[in-house]
């Protein structure tokens, strides 16, 4: 939601061309979210999990709220470069550039997110933190940093999602990012969590599903928002590990 | 193993998680009313056997009889119905309650009241809490803890909370009682206690006990038969003085090399 | 007289101080405060339920607006009168026999309560074998999923356009008994031995199993138990404000009950209580952010949306800087304040729990 906003308000505002306001927006929600790690996360790493999660519910609540106060809750209409949206005639067909582009660039952003998370130092620490942190810390990795960068990256990747989403569907209003972040934790549990293949693979296997139910049964429309929600019930009571996640044993 | 009957047998027990044999083939049988031991180096299966034991792994292979009846696959709570309560080897207290809170919460699998009972305030129910409050603290009396009944049970020194855990354990009212690494982190004079406390809790609750230990003077001291297990595989089996001879014992501890030096 | 009797007076005493101070409320309040004193009593209940779930059971569920929907739906659907049902289902005539079923307003909460637990039931079974924040997004994912299928099921809860005009019913004499009755149950199953199993389960799973506690069957218990409970402030809600729509029972709903659990104290039940007071007066007062205000000769404008941002920065800031809340895990009971006037030498200074 960030991420469009600060599109929205980039051109608006600076009138900056829009590669340039989307660049900008992408690095300002990045900062963003490296910010709300260091107040709202970084204070409760060694606190129970749940209570991180009550801190993120609150940011998530806090973040949305204000934008209604700062950018106000009337949904607007934002400009789509023409070249997105002009429909392109190859003889009968007719393509909308955005419906190539938008597939080109997540494949793109999620190879990037591969190579980072598998070929390079801080992805190694990356995956070494989540087995186990505090011996991490001992091997010398700045834990706070690194969770800092990955908080960053991932603030990126929604920041451009949503300025994506937006694409699609123009009009944004505060609250837009909440159904479908909810339906990106679904992805994620849905492709396992831990495995960065199976989150995409996760969220492509939602969105068909979602689309594909409401086309064969047209009079459940009005439950679409349901699938997602019916969908991880049964992942998580059929294979809690997801698609291609790793399992968890406890030891005693 | 003859004499008297076996009060836990294990035929075959096999534990394999993925492509990792934790536990291989293993055989025992727990004579009723006695102290044993089963002892081996760091990983080589102990707990898992206990975990087998208690439910809380269900086997790969193999079967496990308590008092006749075929244990296998049963769940936790079922386990510890049936008499087989233990102990862990690292602390588990339920550290936000009191310490009598602590054994109260044992005492719960033999209660007979339903918990609609509670709000209905029923004088049934509340002989039974009664009742289950003073069998605590009793308990709590024997382990010589009674006098920080109130006291969070996390503010316990590390021995007093071992005793607290086998308190705990003690208020199942088992039949058989596992004690996993009891010794640990005690220093001789605390484990010559815990050696006459064992005996004592044995004669004085009509207990079998199996004990997972690391400390041989414990171990030697106060069982009277011996499991060696060593990379999941028994290697040996025999009083405490066979044991202490045996051969294969020496090399799974020590290792090769040294047994090797020292004959040299 | 022993501490069992004395404390047996004592809280019929403070009952019917609650009484007398509700008369006098009653006579010489004005209509607002009368409905905030209603809030919190409804709000107290809802924490209650939650805490059990949540603070006591260490079940972390994120499902409570979607039974307080069912609670809602059911009590209204019990005391609206017939005739003003059949000219408000516009979407689709309401199915019989919901269209002619009636019933005092006590039964129809109590159903209200019945049925959340009944569908708490059907979806604790297979839910709760997961655990911490899975168990969190499931049974936020059911919530969401009673809501739309509320929005749905137009011929019983007339759709996307909600119930208006319910009897307000719920005057400050049946939310606060309510209060009472759901106090007195929780806290008579908190205090037993029962209550010691459910922290047992909150505190280690592990052990508790292995000492002989069926968790799965007290974990679906307390789900239950506290889905009824949830309902129950739900039907009273809806008896309250006097109108219900899906739309009233998303996340935010849940959230909100979330941080009064928070904020009193989870696994405390005078905390719930206390919480209840301090967030419906906070929520409230912190109306006046969002209106114009007049200082001096200066007008400083209302600026919409300003109080949520507040709240849940009050939210993030209890959860950084004092996790317990109010409370805490402890009890203000007869016995603690009784130990506070006296001056014995083993009392416990650390306020630990006491019965």
């Amino acid at each position: 939601m960030l991420g469009a906003y600060f599109v929205f308000f980039g051109i608006a505002l600076f009138n900056l061309p829009w590669g340039v306001a989307v660049i900008g927006a992408i690095l300002v929600s990045s900062f963003c979210g490296i910010l709300v790690d260091r107040v709202a996360y970084k204070p409760l790493r060694s606190a129970p999990r749940i209570s991180a999660l009550i801190s993120a519910i609150g940011v998530s609540f806090f973040i949305q709220n204000l934008a209604i106060v700062i950018f106000g809750g009337i949904p607007r209409p934002v400009a789509r470069p023409a070249w997105l949206v002009n429909v392109i005639r190859v003889g009968d067909i007719r393509i909308l550039p955005l419906a190539i582009v938008v597939p080109i660039v997540t494949l793109l952003l999620v190879l990037g997110l591969l190579w980072i998370v598998y070929r390079t130092k801080p992805g190694l620490a990356m995956r070494a933190i989540s087995k186990d942190i505090e011996t991490t810390r001992l091997m010398g990795v700045s834990v706070n940093k690194i969770i800092a960068f990955t908080f960053g990256l991932g603030s990126a990747l929604a920041a451009a999602s949503g300025i994506m989403w937006a694409l699609r569907y123009p009009q944004i209003q505060p609250f837009m990012g909440l159904v479908p972040g909810l339906k990106a934790f679904i992805a994620a549990v849905l492709g396992g969590i831990g495995s960065i293949q199976g989150a995409v693979i996760g969220g492509m296997l939602l969105g068909l599903i979602e689309i594909m139910a409401v086309a064969f049964f047209p009079h459940l429309s009005g439950y679409r928002d349901a699938f997602a929600f019916v969908l991880l019930i049964v992942i998580l009571l059929l294979k809690p590990t997801g698609l291609m996640g790793e399992k968890l044993e406890d030891k005693i | 193993m003859t004499t008297p009957a076996a009060i836990l047998r294990t035929e075959n027990l096999t534990m394999r998680f993925g492509g990792l044999t934790a536990v291989s083939n293993f055989t025992i049988d727990v004579p009723q009313g006695k102290i044993v031991g089963l002892i081996g180096p760091n990983g080589a299966g102990k707990t898992t056997v206990f975990n087998m034991v208690t439910g809380f792994y269900r086997p790969t292979e193999g079967r496990i009889f308590f008092d006749g009846q075929d244990i296998t696959g049963l769940q936790p709570h079922m386990v510890c119905r049936s008499g087989i309560s233990r102990t862990f080897q690292n602390i588990r207290l339920f550290s936000n309650e009191t310490v009598l809170e602590n054994v109260m919460i044992g005492c719960h699998v033999r209660r007979r009241s339903k918990w609609w009972m509670a709000p209905l305030g029923l004088p049934s129910f509340r002989a039974e809490e009664e009742s289950i409050r003073r069998k605590s603290m009793d308990l709590l009396k024997s382990v010589g803890l009674e006098r920080f009944a109130e006291e969070p049970s996390a503010s316990l020194s590390y021995g007093a909370q071992r005793r607290l855990e086998i308190a705990r354990a003690l208020a199942t009212d088992p039949k058989f009682l596992l004690l996993d690494e009891p010794a640990a982190g005690m220093n001789p004079q605390e484990s010559q206690e815990l050696m006459a406390f064992i005996r004592n809790i044995q004669k004085r609750f009509d207990l079998t006990i199996l004990l997972i230990e690391h400390d041989m003077k414990v171990v030697m001291g106060v069982c009277e038969y011996i499991w060696v297990l060593d990379y999941g595989v028994k290697i040996a089996e025999g009083n405490p003085d066979a044991i202490q001879s045996d051969q294969k014992v020496i090399v799974a501890y020590l290792g090769e090399e040294y047994v090797k030096y020292a004959e040299s | 007289m022993n501490a069992r009797v004395r404390n047996l007076i004592l809280n019929g005493l403070l009952i019917a101080a609650l009484g007398a101070f509700l008369f006098w409320a009653q006579n010489n309040l004005d209509g607002y405060k009368i409905q905030v004193l209603n809030l919190i009593a409804v709000n107290a209940i809802l924490a209650l339920s939650l805490n059990l779930i949540y603070g006591f059971t260490g079940m972390f569920s994120l499902g409570h607006a979607g039974f307080m929907a069912i609670g809602a739906y059911v009590c209204a659907l019990l005391i609206l009168p017939a005739a003003q049902k059949q000219a408000m289902w516009i979407l689709e005539p309401l199915i019989w026999p919901l269209s002619v079923i009636n019933a005092p307003f006590f039964v129809a909460v109590f159903s209200g309560g019945l049925i959340a637990a009944f569908f708490a039931l059907l979806i604790a079974i297979p839910v709760l074998r997961l655990g911490g924040d899975y168990l969190g997004i499931a049974t936020l994912g059911f919530s969401e999923i009673i809501r739309v299928v509320l929005t749905n099921l137009s011929f019983i809860t007339n759709g996307a356009l909600g119930i208006k005009g319910i009897p307000a019913f719920a005057n400050i004499w049946w939310n606060y008994a309510w209060l009472v009755l759901t106090v007195f149950f929780i806290v008579r199953l908190v205090n037993s031995n029962f209550g010691n199993v459910l922290k047992a389960i909150r505190d280690d799973e592990i052990a508790a199993k292995n000492m002989g506690i069926n968790t799965f069957f007290y974990r679906v218990l307390s789900f239950t138990i506290g889905a009824f409970f949830a309902g129950i402030g739900g039907a009273l809600l809806g008896s309250l404000i006097t109108t219900i729509d899906p739309m009233m029972f998303r996340f935010v709903l849940t959230f909100n009950i979330l941080m009064i659990a928070v904020a009193g104290g989870l696994g405390s039940i005078t905390g719930s209580i206390l919480g209840s007071v301090v967030i419906t007066i906070l929520l409230e007062w912190l109306r006046f952010v969002e209106n114009p205000m007049v200082i001096g000769s200066f007008q400083i404008p209302g600026v919409p949306g300003m109080r949520m941002v507040i709240f849940s920065l009050a939210l993030i800031l209890i959860i950084l800087f004092r996790r317990e809340g109010i409370m805490g895990m402890r009890e203000i009971t007869w016995n603690t304040l009784f130990s506070l006037g006296r001056r014995s030498p083993e009392r416990n200074d650390k306020g630990g729990e006491t019965k």
